[in-house]
């Protein structure tokens, strides 16, 4: 039993476990951009709402804004830095610049990260509110896109783009 | 935010010690209501006990066809499940229309039943709500009250429950695993897990303190029912519920549980015993949702959910009773 308001943590992002001294209070979203400098994931409403810090945790998306970093230690953090090989970019970077899937450029590691970890809900079988067959393979149209990434804002207004690049992704 | 103290429960039993004796210590699951609820303030704990490890994230098949899903499961997994999938599409519907994936994909099953009120009067710490501050007033009813309750409400308290999940697992007659603290397990029926709010509106459900939801158990579905969730709201996608309804049908039974209307999933008994083993005609639907609604205590700017759920009851009727079965 801890008497502690703070203590030391081990983060595992991107496949390299950190430890950082942190305030119990500390976000995973704060960790990262403020102790760790990774500062490619984003503040945005800070309130799970607008989907900018979305990260993947054990592979499962989820708005690092609403986690305590200490109760993230140990299981695998992969931000938007992490998902290129080298200079290779990931799939999903390349087809946001063809389709011109951002403006600002704001939301896009959260467009990203959370196109990534949708693809794997999708290859996993998990259907969506608009899928009209709860267990069959879900087919991936734009109305499934739009549902499955209803928790990414883009104030810019980029969605026409952002649909593209997923669906080409997809599509293989 | 209040700085406090963070412990992760290496078992259940550790789980019940290191919240001994704190009166202001809370369980974290997912944490996606809680931390938001702890920055905005609503909520000042000294100590958070993270039960997110603890081994209740299975999804058990049962041999008598029913599933028995662990407190610590997330959305992911739920959503994902053959079984469930194929056997409570109303559950999974209720689920996949709930929040954004990204809150979907970390939320805990008992978080989602435990989850607070979006009353936005609850969220504001500088006015007042009975809820969060007992006995300073309820600022809902005499203001933006477009959202909240008609039904199971108070002259204290109009705040709505806001999950859909719990609205399929009360048309599915779950019941919900507790812990008591002593390690003794006690099996509460979801419709007896909330309590209404009277003049006690911060007391919500009947839990002890130190109760953890350690699963929620899923009889099998009734034999050839049908099932399925609607739900309305103000845009297409990541929005609570304004009126949304779980329906389970079989020919002589009928199962109705409302979102969105009053402060926990609300049963349509009066309902379901008018259109038991009946085969009712859109008007007869439709004169045994308002029925249900006699106890009503609709406010000025949310009236209109008693029509909504009386169309929404009527629409499920159509999608679930083939065409032509009706007079």
């Amino acid at each position: 039993m801890t008497d502690q308001l703070r203590g030391e943590v081990v983060l595992r992002v991107n496949g390299v476990d950190r430890v950082v001294n942190l305030d119990n209070r500390t976000t995973l979203l704060d960790a990262l951009r403020e102790h760790l400098r990774l500062t490619g994931t984003k503040k945005g409403c800070d309130h799970g709402q607008c989907g900018a810090c979305t990260v993947l945790v054990d592979g499962e998306r989820a708005n690092s804004c609403l986690l305590l970093a200490v109760a993230v230690e140990g299981r695998a953090v992969t931000t938007v830095e992490g998902l290129a090989d080298g200079d290779e970019l990931h799939p999903l970077q390349r087809a946001f610049i063809a389709h011109d899937g951002f403006q600002c450029g704001y939301c896009t590691p959260g467009q990203i990260c959370s196109a990534v970890g949708m693809l794997a809900e999708v290859a996993g079988g998990l259907p969506s509110w608009v899928s009209a067959d709860l267990v069959a393979a879900p087919e991936l149209d734009d109305d499934e896109i739009r549902e499955r990434m209803s928790g990414n804002l883009c104030r810019c207004g980029a969605y026409a783009g952002i649909v593209a690049a997923i669906r080409e992704v997809a599509d293989g | 935010m209040r700085a406090f103290r963070y412990a992760r429960a290496s078992d259940p039993a550790d789980a019940a010690t290191l919240v001994a004796g704190e009166p202001d210590a809370v369980y974290l699951g997912g944490g996606t209501n809680l931390v938001d609820l702890m920055k905005l303030g609503v909520l000042r704990p000294g100590l958070v006990v993270d039960v997110s490890r603890l081994p209740y994230d299975r999804i058990e098949h049962l041999p008598d066809g029913g599933v028995l899903i662990g407190g610590a499961a997330r959305g992911g997994r739920v959503g994902r499940d053959d079984v469930l999938r194929r056997r409570y599409p109303a559950l999974i519907r209720a689920l996949l229309s709930g929040a954004s994936a990204q809150i979907r994909g970390q939320a805990t099953l008992a978080g989602n039943l435990l989850q607070r009120t979006r009353c936005p009067y609850f969220q504001n710490t500088t006015v007042p709500c009975n809820k969060r501050d007992p006995g300073s007033g309820c600022s809902a009813i005499p203001g933006a009250h477009r959202d909240l309750g008609v039904i199971g409400t108070s002259d204290h308290c109009v705040a709505t429950h806001p999950s859909d999940l719990a609205v399929a697992l009360a048309a599915y007659d779950a019941v919900v695993e507790v812990r008591r603290r002593d390690g003794t397990e006690v099996l509460v029926p979801i419709g007896d897990l909330y309590r209404l709010p009277g003049d006690t509106p911060w007391i919500e459900t009947v839990l002890e303190p130190g109760d953890l939801i350690t699963g929620v158990q899923l009889p099998p579905p009734p034999d050839g029912a049908v099932a399925t969730y609607r739900k309305v709201r103000d845009r297409w996608s990541f929005a609570f519920a304004t009126v949304s309804v779980a329906a389970v049908l079989t020919a002589d039974e009928v199962r109705l549980a409302l979102g969105g209307v009053a402060p926990k999933p609300w049963r349509l008994t009066a309902t379901e015993r008018l259109l038991a083993g009946t085969d009712p005609t859109d008007d007869e639907v439709r004169a045994a949702t308002r029925a249900a609604f006699a106890d009503a205590r609709p406010l000025p700017d949310n009236a209109f959910k008693i029509e909504l759920a009386v169309d929404l009851v009527a629409a499920v009727f159509r999608d679930l009773r083939p065409v032509g079965a009706g007079r």
